[in-house]
């Protein structure tokens, strides 16, 4: 072709003008939310990044001397060469409860959830919004309320055993509070909503004609749901497992109020470096461990959601 | 920036130094970049006159809503100039060009009644009180929508949303309009209805009208011209009647109204029909002397049984398919080709139509032959 | 689509049908054994607790186990209590502030990042918006109480002002997410129209933009203000001293032998939490 000497600009400029100056404006639009997180989120956490390679203070704090000790207090668990052995064996079972605790909770909420988000997501529509609404409302009600109803429940003076006693079954309280059973009831209580969200959400898409179908092709109930429904809200059921996973392994307030001093989680034995264990470096240390943690999680969660995503 | 002009065609500019030209577009090229590069629009040159009902015609896909949303300046083009009159708008923001667009969705502000919509554009360009209160009334008037000017958008029908989408373009009185597609969501009763609407507030405003369309009917009717597009090129401008009876290439043939093909030879002006046959035709710029092909549309031919006899063209019967007003007679000649012949229905007992397996005859109207560019 | 017949488990003895079997009336593949029954026990599970903290919320008694009576007492003791008014001022104050603050922020920002193509920056903005919700709130707080006790020994300063930042960064993706959520499903064309009808930008987003998006702003607002309203774990670690919220409080007040006042708190707590949250459903459920 000829030259385009017509043109009063070279070729691609003006959209090139208009796009640089897009990026500009939202990136200015972004920088009040930007500006805030990094100073109140995003921020600190590299800051703790440093503090986790320091020496811990005296009462609490650092020392702006370089050490290795946190990193070492949290890992050496598994040395047995190292004298802190008696240490390694506390963090452990910790670490071990938290895990187990979270890993029980979700396979708890598993078990109840999913019924539920099905009973809600097969509900006729002017219904649903309703049931949806119920299981949304204790989502968003505050949680430490929501531990404390549980405490009111299972203390030994609480309603649980104040019924048991009365039928008969027991002659004196159970004791249920400060156990792990406790923290776990209260984790399933609390993050419930976490996995119905979700699950609903798949169950909601959901082609009913396929389960049809299934039917159609001599399918029993339980073989059209075990073959043809489970394999289809098989991404909401992963996203909910993770969604009450990441936040049990985290849990502060919960295990804080039903566990008691004695039966810490991941959550508390961090909080207790920062109070009665004066120890910053190993307190930032753990919260890093526990933070890379939670994301290997999310990131597994990042990449089933995507994948749903690519499928539908 | 020199020359005011390039365009394609030598008669196109011819009448452009004769009448006022609205909108210039001048060899503009459109690249979206994403994962592949889509040429939108690939060196088109137009220009539309004043005053004109000016048609983009295309498939989906061919560049035609692309081309609008430039001159509205909705996207800069990558290449090549778009101008009003004379002057450069290409680096003005759609709220500086006195260009207004009717949109194929309409997008009507939701939050504000009908009056209020027809009032915005005039309240952006800061006009006294009164006069766009005025303005707004004398648009509803327009499109006849008088009682209905303090209802919400919603609450009012599909052909009703239209009218309002054109009186707010057109209340702050644009230099030209642009319609995208705006009669594809209406049934075709009522689209008939405003097609003829159209051109009266058209012909009223005495605005240059760019309406874009994939309706070959539509634009047949309404437009003073046409632009034929495909794949981000203009194939042809001209009259709706040109476009139809003497479109340049196979794909303006094809896209609008039927066709036969036929090989032929052309030889000084006249062409030699493979099948039989010999007519004088016009012949397009850029084609020589040799073997062309030739349209004839279904209806410039009639058909009869029995053998041909001189000026005729012997067939087969292949097929006989009532439609109401017409039947069309599937052929198939001497040569092998398929030809298609559309008779007009005479009351019954009239003369009947060839019988299917019979033999035919074929007489091609005089100056029905046209000779296409590839 | 979904059906209007009644959902009626027919799990009777279905006659031995030969080829396969559609059940005559009520039969719906949405209905699978048992899940009723669970789904009812969650509901059940989910609220009784509620109503229990409730109900002895109203106990004219000193017992947290035996009833004696209804009485407002609990009511009046929590709201003649200093300490808890004190609190719960300090409570609304931040999460009025930080909601405020967070919401603008997020507005702009939901405007910078949805309806857009892949611009320079676009992940990594997404990214760090969201941040505070992917991150255990243990250990931002741990970190918080890391830079702002060192900020706090430099400048001797210690006002709400780490109180307010703290809520505001995580409630910058609360009120994101309804906010955005809004913004996706309002039509393009409606500010291209504006811009077409000689609107300059500004024009554009104060006539069109915002009015439209408004209900998603009052939602985010509000969701915002709930998440603030019931932090206590970052509160917990970034107060000075003096500085409880209701949530703090309270868990302060666990630690001691517990009253029915408590309850009183809490079901305060809730009827303002189901209130707002009843309002931002029917803001985000309702389209226009």
């Amino acid at each position: 072709m000829s030259a385009q000497a017509e043109t009063p600009f070279p070729p691609g400029a003006l959209e090139r003008e208009a796009e640089t100056a897009d990026t500009r404006r939202r990136w200015l639009l972004s920088l009040p939310a930007i500006a805030i997180i990094v100073c109140a989120a995003a921020g600190p956490l590299l800051v703790m990044v440093i503090y986790s390679f320091l020496t811990p203070g005296d009462y609490g704090n650092v020392k702006w001397e370089f050490s290795l000790e946190g990193w070492m207090n949290t890992i050496v668990q598994r040395d047995i060469f190292d004298d802190t052995l008696i240490w390694a064996d506390a963090h452990l079972s910790i670490f071990w409860r938290s895990f187990s605790l979270s890993l029980i909770t979700t396979i708890l909420t598993l078990i109840i959830g999913v019924p539920t988000a099905w009973f809600v997501a097969t509900q006729p529509p002017g219904r649903r919004e309703f049931w949806l609404f119920l299981v949304t409302v204790p989502f968003w009600t505050n949680l430490l309320v929501r531990t404390i109803a549980i405490q009111e429940l299972i203390r030994s003076e609480g309603v649980i055993n104040l019924v048991l006693l009365k039928i008969g079954i027991i002659d004196e309280p159970l004791q249920m509070m400060f156990t792990d059973f406790a923290i776990g009831f209260g984790m399933t209580y609390v993050y419930l909503p976490l996995m119905v969200l979700p699950v609903y959400a798949a169950v909601d898409k959901l082609d009913f004609r396929l389960v049809e179908a299934a039917h159609d092709l001599y399918a029993s109930r339980w073989t059209a749901f075990r073959r043809v429904i489970l394999p289809l809200i098989k991404p909401g059921i992963i996203a909910g497992s993770i969604l009450v996973f990441v936040p049990c392994l985290g849990a502060y307030v919960t295990p804080r109020v039903l566990g008691g001093g004695k039966n810490l989680m991941f959550g508390n034995l961090i909080e207790l470096q920062f109070g009665a264990g004066r120890n910053w470096p190993l307190g930032a240390a753990l919260s890093l461990m526990l933070m890379a943690a939670v994301m290997v999680a999310l990131i597994f969660y990042v990449r089933i959601t995507s994948r749903e995503k690519a499928d539908g | 920036m020199t020359s005011q002009t390039a365009h394609a065609e030598p008669a196109e500019a011819a009448i452009a130094d004769t009448t006022a030209i609205a909108v210039d577009v001048d060899r503009v090229s459109k690249i979206f970049r994403g994962e592949t590069e889509v040429r939108a629009l690939d060196d088109v040159s137009v220009g539309i006159r004043k005053n004109e009902f000016f048609t983009l015609l295309g498939p989906s896909g061919c560049g035609k809503t692309t081309l609008l949303r430039l001159i509205a300046g909705f996207e800069p083009p990558t290449m090549g100039a778009i101008r009003l009159g004379t002057r450069d708008i290409s680096r003005l923001p759609p709220n500086q060009r006195p260009i207004n667009t009717v949109f194929q969705n309409y997008a009507l502000f939701p939050h504000m009644s009908v009056a209020q919509n027809i009032a915005f554009g005039l309240e952006m360009l800061g006009k006294p009180k009164a006069e766009v209160q005025r303005t707004v009334d004398e648009m509803l008037r327009l499109v006849r929508m008088e009682e209905l000017k303090n209802r919400r958008t919603s609450e009012i029908s599909g052909g009703q949303q239209q009218r309002v989408a054109l009186a707010r373009a057109l209340a702050p009185h644009p230099e030209v309009l642009l319609l995208d597609e705006p009669l594809s969501a209406l049934d075709l009763k009522l689209r008939k209805d405003m097609q003829i609407e159209l051109k009266r507030l058209q012909h009223e405003t005495g605005i240059t009208f760019i309406f874009v369309t994939h309706d070959q009917e539509e634009a047949l009717t309404m437009s003073d011209r046409v632009a034929v597009m495909s794949a981000g090129k203009i194939l042809q401008v001209g009259r709706p009647r040109d476009i139809y009876e003497r479109p340049a290439e196979r794909f303006v043939a094809n896209f609008i109204g039927e066709s036969n093909f036929l090989d032929a030879t052309l030889s000084g002006g006249t062409v030699e029909l493979a099948a039989g046959g010999r007519f004088d035709v016009r012949v397009p710029e850029g084609v020589r002397d040799g073997a062309v092909s030739v349209l004839v549309r279904p209806e410039h031919a009639s058909v009869r049984s029995g053998e041909a006899a001189e000026g005729e063209t012997g067939a087969t019967v292949e097929n006989v398919v009532y439609s109401g007003e017409a039947t069309v007679v599937h052929l198939r000649l001497a040569t092998g080709e398929a030809m298609k012949i559309r008779l007009a229905n005479a009351p019954q007992g009239g003369e009947a139509p060839p019988q299917t397996g019979g033999a035919a005859a074929i007489r091609i109207a005089p100056g029905a032959v046209t000779v296409l560019k590839d | 689509m979904a059906e209007t017949t009644t959902p009626t488990p027919t799990e009777t003895a279905a006659p031995a049908l030969t080829a396969p079997r559609r059940e005559p009336r009520g039969y719906s593949v949405r209905s699978l054994p048992g899940f009723a029954v669970i789904a009812i026990f969650t509901f059940f599970a989910l609220y009784a607790p509620i109503l229990i903290l409730v109900t002895y919320s109203f106990n004219a008694g000193t017992s947290l186990a035996i009833w004696e009576g209804f009485s407002l007492r609990w009511y009046y003791q929590a709201a003649a209590n200093e300490a808890v008014q004190d609190a719960a001022i300090r409570s609304l104050y931040l999460a009025f502030c930080a909601a405020t603050i967070a919401t603008v922020a997020a507005t702009m920002a939901a405007l910078a990042t949805t309806r857009t193509r892949r611009f320079p920056g676009k992940t990594m903005i997404y990214a760090l918006i969201n941040q505070p919700l992917m991150i255990p709130e243990i250990v931002t707080a741990v970190a918080l109480l890391i830079v702002f006790a060192a900020i706090k020994v430099w400048t001797g300063h210690t006002s709400m002002i780490y109180l307010i930042a703290a809520h505001t960064a995580f409630c910058v993706p609360f009120a994101y997410l309804p906010i955005r959520a809004r913004l996706e499903t309002m039509d393009n064309t409606l500010e291209t129209a504006a811009q077409d009808l000689y609107a300059s930008r500004w024009l554009t987003f104060r006539r069109v933009t915002l009015p439209l998006m408004w209900p998603g702003i009052v939602a985010g607002l509000m969701l915002a203000f709930v998440i603030s309203l019931d932090d206590v774990v970052i509160t917990e670690f970034v107060k000075s001293a003096g500085q409880e919220t209701i949530p703090t409080y309270m868990l302060g007040q666990l630690r001691r032998v517990v009253t029915p006042e408590v309850n009183a708190i809490s079901t305060v707590i809730l009827m303002a939490g189901v209130i707002l949250v009843a309002l931002f459903f029917r803001l985000t459920s309702r389209r226009r």
